[in-house]
């Protein structure tokens, strides 16, 4: 009896101790906290879903693998619902409350301006993962998506010189539509085509019998679609209804929003798009990952390349953390500023640009076909984010905080 | 020339059976019993769905789309009696109520059917006049619009049903103490107004992108036809569309959709000023 109680209180003391060893390991070792943003209820649900998948399998192959300079990742997710004034909110309490270690996510160009000045107020980097109309000169923020210098200095000539040059171009009415139309005008002007319409529509509407009217009458060779969200998606079934029949490019469709996928064919017949990633793409180091991402996710319709991005955020962020040996934002700048702030990612070799802190890409233009069959036109190889290092902005300088098109160029010092 | 007009005719049709559409059910619903529905959009999202889901098993749309009708209605009287039945003397209260219904609703089928459903695709193929190609498809919408506009007139002018569901709704104190069953016809008229919005879903399904949020586009314009019809739904809604309609295409037309839509509001609030009580409170004393 009393050799059976002193065995217990020696397992009891047993455990006891190894309790407080596992809890003194974890005190010197706090996980790191990434703070996400990403809608994934309200009307942009569709392409944030994929964003939060993306990040949560980063999150998980990099725990199983050790973490970042041994240290876990504790992900905490936070829903703005597509909500700019949330995004400020929840913005807000990441940094100040949960004192968040990095911020990531934002789907429209909107969330992001609205989350800039926030994140400008601490030392905290903050990962911008879409595609955008480009121009962000802001020390606080790597941008891991495509810009007009790899997707509109691609797509437009190639349309321009397979299709004609009469451009008609709907887009939606706020800051990504309006400086994605400047610089398709510039891009036009500059090869000798016209613009001969631009319609600018606002979130929500989804009736477009007029829009197709003035399409008919302005009698372009193709059309630029950069319409955004679900509701003005409702666009390419009302055209293929009309029978309308143009051509069209986008630096948003397909790979964003998967429209190919969720209508029926043939409304995205004839649909270009250049992007550095397609879940079509078909090569051995994305097919891996494309199953990697399948197994966790078995339902989801398409990896979009936001997606695909927030994945990648997540590795380029452990990248600079080792490379940096601190999570310190300054150390990390310094790891940019050398030029080699690379990745392996599933698209190839990609780096941080030491003067834009935006990321170079492998380009492919893809084109879809009338059964919505994916096809690659053009593989444009690695283009580097050179515009805004063109035009002055240089973050190993100075920070000037600013978004840039070609109608608001940085002053000459 | 004639085609230009027949451009015009075909914007206008455009935008009234969208009005009419949207706000046929909203205008029993609010119109007539009071209940500021703001559940009004998600009974549309369920008239799509269904739609979508019935036809993806290989029903016929057209049949799909009555079944979905008719599921939003009877969906709808469930609602009332549930729900809505408890705030006809509270109006203010039954914005909460429905607000918040819809918000589950919305939500709930975020998680049960995902965030995005794949279509299918416009019927009727398309027709040309004079350089333009037409949709077919928006013609039938119209044609449903106008038959919408007449069912109501029959429903709620000829039949038995119409004259005591209309006294019930004038003095239901009333018309129960002359013996009819007010419970009875409140819960129809919610069911007839819900099974509208259910067809205007379904009879848009085939032209839009689904996602659970979809009913918030049409609830704008909904009420907006509503509030400016007032309360008299047969001589209310289809002014108030046809003026809206006017409007909307002349500017979108000659303006863009952003004027469009800026001009209609402004409109609206022009109409608030002047007539308080709606396009029909004037039609109404016209009338006698």
């Amino acid at each position: 009896m009393n050799s059976g109680r002193k065995l217990g209180m020696v397992l009891l003391g047993a455990m006891l101790g190894t309790a407080t060893a596992i809890s003194v390991a974890q005190a010197a070792e706090p996980p790191l906290k990434v703070g996400l943003l990403e809608d994934v209820s309200g009307d942009l649900a569709f392409m944030g879903m994929p964003k939060l998948h993306g990040s949560q399998l980063a999150v998980e192959e990099i725990n199983k693998s050790g973490g970042i300079l041994g240290r876990q990742i504790e992900l905490i997710h936070l829903d703005p619902q597509g909500d700019n004034a949330r995004y400020q909110e929840f913005g807000r309490r990441l940094l100040n409350r949960d004192k968040v270690d990095v911020l990531i996510g934002g789907i429209t160009s909107a969330s992001r301006e609205a989350l800039r000045p926030i994140v400008d107020r601490t030392t905290t980097p903050y990962f911008y993962t879409n595609q955008y109309e480009g121009g962000v000169c802001d020390a606080s923020m790597i941008s891991m998506g495509a810009v007009p210098e790899q997707q509109f200095s691609t797509l437009i000539p190639w349309m321009v010189e397979k299709f004609g040059k009469k451009v008609y171009v709907i887009a939606a009415d706020y800051n990504f539509g309006q400086i994605s139309a400047e610089w398709n005008r510039k891009i036009m002007k500059d090869l000798g085509g016209e613009v001969v319409g631009e319609e600018f529509i606002p979130l929500g509407v989804s009736q477009f019998a007029q829009t197709i009217q003035n399409i008919q009458k302005a009698k372009p060779d193709w059309l630029l679609t950069i319409n955004v969200g679900a509701a003005q998606d409702s666009f390419f079934e009302q055209a293929a209804a009309a029978n309308l029949n143009l051509p069209m490019g986008s630096s948003i469709k397909v790979m964003l929003g998967f429209e190919h996928k969720r209508f029926k064919p043939p409304a995205l017949n004839n649909m270009h798009a250049t992007a550095n990633w397609f879940e079509e793409i078909d090569t051995p180091e994305a097919n891996e990952f494309k199953k990697r991402w399948h197994a966790k996710f078995p339902d989801e319709l398409y990896i979009n390349d936001m997606g695909y991005n927030a994945y990648n955020a997540l590795y380029m962020y452990k990248a600079l953390v080792e490379k940096a040996k601190s999570i310190k934002l300054e150390d990390m700048r310094k790891v940019i500023a050398t030029g080699d702030a690379c990745i392996d990612a599933p698209e190839g070799k990609v780096c941080i640009d030491p003067k834009s802190q935006h990321t170079s890409h492998r380009m492919r233009l893809i084109s879809v076909g009338p059964k919505h069959e994916v096809k690659v036109e053009k593989d444009y190889g690695t283009i580097q984010p050179y515009w805004l290092g063109e035009i002055g902005c240089d973050l190993t300088k100075k920070n000037d905080k600013d978004q840039y098109t070609p109608s608001h160029l940085p002053k000459k010092s | 020339m004639s085609a230009e007009l027949f451009s015009l005719f075909y914007q206008f049709a455009d935008v009234f059976a969208f009005l009419i559409l949207s706000a046929a059910g909203l205008a029993i619903v609010f119109g007539m019993m009071g209940v500021i529905n703001m559940a009004h959009g998600e009974f549309i999202m369920c008239g799509a769905y269904v739609t979508v889901g019935l036809v993806n098993l290989g029903v016929p749309l057209a049949v799909a789309q009555i079944l979905a009708a008719v599921t939003a209605g009877l969906i709808g009287v469930l609602v009332e009696f549930l729900v809505v039945r408890r705030f006809y003397k509270r109006p203010l209260d039954s914005l909460l109520a429905t607000w918040g219904l819809s918000l589950i609703v919305t939500q709930s089928m975020l998680l049960i059917v995902g965030s995005a459903v794949r279509g299918i695709g416009t019927p009727e193929g398309s027709f040309v006049i004079g350089g333009y190609t037409f949709s077919t498809y928006r013609l039938v919408l119209f044609g449903c619009a106008v038959a919408v506009l007449a069912g109501l007139y029959i429903i709620f002018m000829k039949t038995r049903f119409g004259v005591i569901a209309r006294a019930t709704m004038q003095n239901a104190a009333m018309a129960r103490a002359l013996g009819a069953r007010t419970g009875r016809i409140y819960a129809i008229s919610f069911g007839i107004g819900t099974g509208l919005a259910g067809l205007c879903g379904a009879l848009y399904a085939p032209t839009m992108t689904l996602i659970p949020t979809m009913g918030a586009t049409f609830v704008v314009e909904s009420f907006v036809t509503v509030v400016i019809g007032g309360a008299n739904v047969l001589l209310g809604t289809a002014p108030a569309a046809v003026f809206l309609a006017m409007i909307r295409m002349a500017l979108n037309a000659s303006y863009g959709q952003i004027i469009g839509q800026i001009g209609m509001l402004v409109a609206v609030i022009l109409i608030i000023r002047v007539l308080p009580e709606g396009l029909s409170s004037v039609l109404v004393r016209r009338g006698r």
